[in-house]
């Protein structure tokens, strides 16, 4: 049997940090990237007496998350705790939710080749983040840092419904850009605030009963996730060809070897020994709170992009790429405002702007300038002042220092030549230095024209006016 | 329900917890009687009752995401028996 006689089964739990600026249950901050262990306080650092609080942000974050992925509301929900031993987890348990989670039986549409395809939401519930360990280059101990110890999640867990490494990108780039839309996380993948733990199995085609699953947890780029599945199936499917089982366990991926490893003691079987945690009430959420953040939604990306595909005219494949980022989105529209040219915003994002990003491993997020100025840079092309060319220098320069494009372009001397006077001298001297262009274009070839424009182009670092060197060009060769 | 003086041994190594040869008897007879409560509760009929969530009939009490910080983090630190960096310095953990 060959691969394709295998069928590959993927549902994943996404864990994405909320943005809100408190802690789950205390009121410490949560800004990544502070000092070790000053972002604490007795709650979180777990003494003995203290009591947690529900910060009510949380609730509001993670029913706005149900809503937007077509979940069903709890009206009563709890907490729970999750027992087990680990240095980063000071009480020894984590407060989630077990069994009464606050939103269920959702789902995600994405695109495939053969059209739409809706994958299944099990549950989506809130709970506290562990702290961070980190490695002591010298003593050869661990050091632990317990300011990300209670910052908020919500726990997205998805049906066994994805086929593939694509349908599981395509997922979760979805829900990235939801999460986004509905400005519940910054979803910084780099950061931590968004990690999946991938759940992967292959059955031969046709059968109805899942084959044994793996684990791997924490993965935090969509590369990585990409490598590790086809790793892994690849794996599986050989172990199963050889008349092996495979054996549920979790697994760590190594970027750098490219293969998944065993994690725990496989024997070591979790009973985390969930039960209501008695320190915290019940959430019984009304009707009217729901329908309140039901209206307080904003417009989602799928519905963006309808108003892309019908009032801009945009490609699907375009209006995919922009509503696919809440930043980009933002970005085409307010650009938009300023120069009222979608067209020219539009591609400037889907060419240049993408392919700088994906060179420089950027995020949209991370696009250090703004809305204003790209409307600038388009203004300026459309009014003749630089040609697209020098657009395109004005565009790096924006990557690199962002300012006013008018400033930039100044500063460079990149104003484009539109004086009759200068454009013409340079067309006499083009000409002189090609008189065999000029034989081949009275010949009847007017790919010499080309060729001439080009050469001035050249000569003149890409300032001069391109239609009027063409026309003056004409000209003389008509003379 | 019997407590073994192994497994006795096995807890306190497990907390930190130095005992002294005359204390062991004691602590097996002590966690005896917590295990013995315990299983008391255990067998308490309760098929027919709603979990409890909470102690009180007490709903949705929440707290505003407004940031309280807590100046005194040295004192957090404070329990620590190595610390390194501003953190806890434990044995390596993978
Ligand atoms: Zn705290």
């Amino acid at each position: 049997m060959s691969r394709e006689d295998y069928e590959i089964v993927i549902g994943l739990e996404v864990h994405a940090e909320l943005s809100t600026n408190t802690k789950i249950f205390c009121s410490c901050p949560t800004k990544f990237g502070a000092e070790p262990n000053t972002q604490t306080c007795p709650i979180c650092m777990a003494m003995p007496g203290t009591l947690p609080v529900l910060n009510e942000k949380v609730v509001e974050y993670a029913v706005k998350a149900g809503l937007a992925t077509n979940c069903e509301i709890s009206r009563d929900s709890k907490n729970d705790r999750k027992n087990y031993f680990y240095p980063d987890l000071p009480k020894a348990y984590q407060i989630s939710q077990f069994d009464k989670p606050l939103c269920e039986n959702g789902y995600i549409e994405i695109d495939t080749e053969n059209g739409k395809k809706k994958i299944g939401l099990t549950r989506i519930h809130i709970e506290e983040d562990a702290g961070k360990l980190n490695h002591d280059e010298f003593g050869g101990g661990s050091l632990v840092d317990l300011n990300r110890a209670g910052v908020p999640l919500i726990e997205i867990v998805s049906e066994p419904d994805i086929r593939s490494s694509e349908e599981t990108e395509k997922y979760l780039r979805k829900l990235k850009s939801i999460l986004e839309y509905i400005e519940v996380s910054d979803c910084k993948m780099q950061e931590g605030s968004l990690r999946a733990d991938v759940n992967v199995s292959v059955r031969k085609k046709g059968d109805t009963k899942l084959g044994t699953r793996t684990e791997m947890k924490n993965m935090n780029s969509f590369r990585s996730i990409t490598r590790a599945i086809e790793y892994e199936v690849d794996r599986q499917i050989d172990v199963i060809k050889d008349g092996g089982k495979i054996e549920q366990e979790t697994l760590r991926w190594d970027e750098v070897s490219g293969k998944t490893f065993p994690m725990r003691d496989k024997e070591d079987a979790q009973d985390y020994r969930y039960f209501p945690d008695p320190d915290l009430v019940a959430i019984k959420l009304s009707e009217e709170y729901i329908q309140n953040i039901k209206e307080s939604l904003p417009e989602l990306p799928e519905s963006r992009k309808q108003r892309y595909l019908e009032d801009y005219r945009l490609s699907e494949k375009d209006a995919n790429l922009i509503t696919s980022s809440k930043y980009l989105s933002d970005l085409f529209e307010e650009a938009i405002q300023v120069c009222n040219n979608p067209k020219a915003v539009n591609n400037w994002i889907i060419s240049d702007i993408s392919r700088i990003l994906n060179e420089t491993e950027m995020e949209p997020v991370e696009i250090p300038f703004d809305a204003k100025q790209l409307g600038k840079l388009v203004i300026l092309i459309d009014k003749g002042t630089i040609s697209s060319s020098i657009g395109k220098k004005v565009l790096t320069e924006l990557f690199e220092n962002p300012r006013n494009p008018e400033e930039i372009i100044k500063e460079k001397g990149w104003i484009q030549i539109s004086d009759e006077g200068a454009i013409k001298e340079v067309v006499l001297k083009i000409l002189e230095e090609n008189p065999q262009s000029i034989a081949d274009y009275k010949g009847g070839k007017d790919k010499a024209l080309g060729f001439l424009v080009g050469q001035a182009m050249k000569e003149t670092k890409g300032k001069a006016n391109p239609q009027m060197l063409n026309k003056m060009f004409l000209e003389e060769l008509n003379k | 329900m019997q407590v073994s003086r192994e497994e006795i041994l096995h807890i306190a190594n497990l907390a930190y917890l130095n005992l002294e040869e005359n204390e062991i008897d004691s602590y097996i007879l002590h966690l005896q009687d917590i295990l013995g409560f315990a299983n008391r509760v255990n067998n308490a009929p309760v098929e027919n009752i709603d979990i409890t969530i909470g102690s009180n009939e007490a709903t949705n009490v929440f707290r505003k995401d407004e940031i309280k910080v807590f100046e005194d983090y040295e004192s957090l630190l404070q329990n620590a028996v190595t610390r390194e960096q501003n953190m806890f310095k434990i044995p390596k953990v993978l």
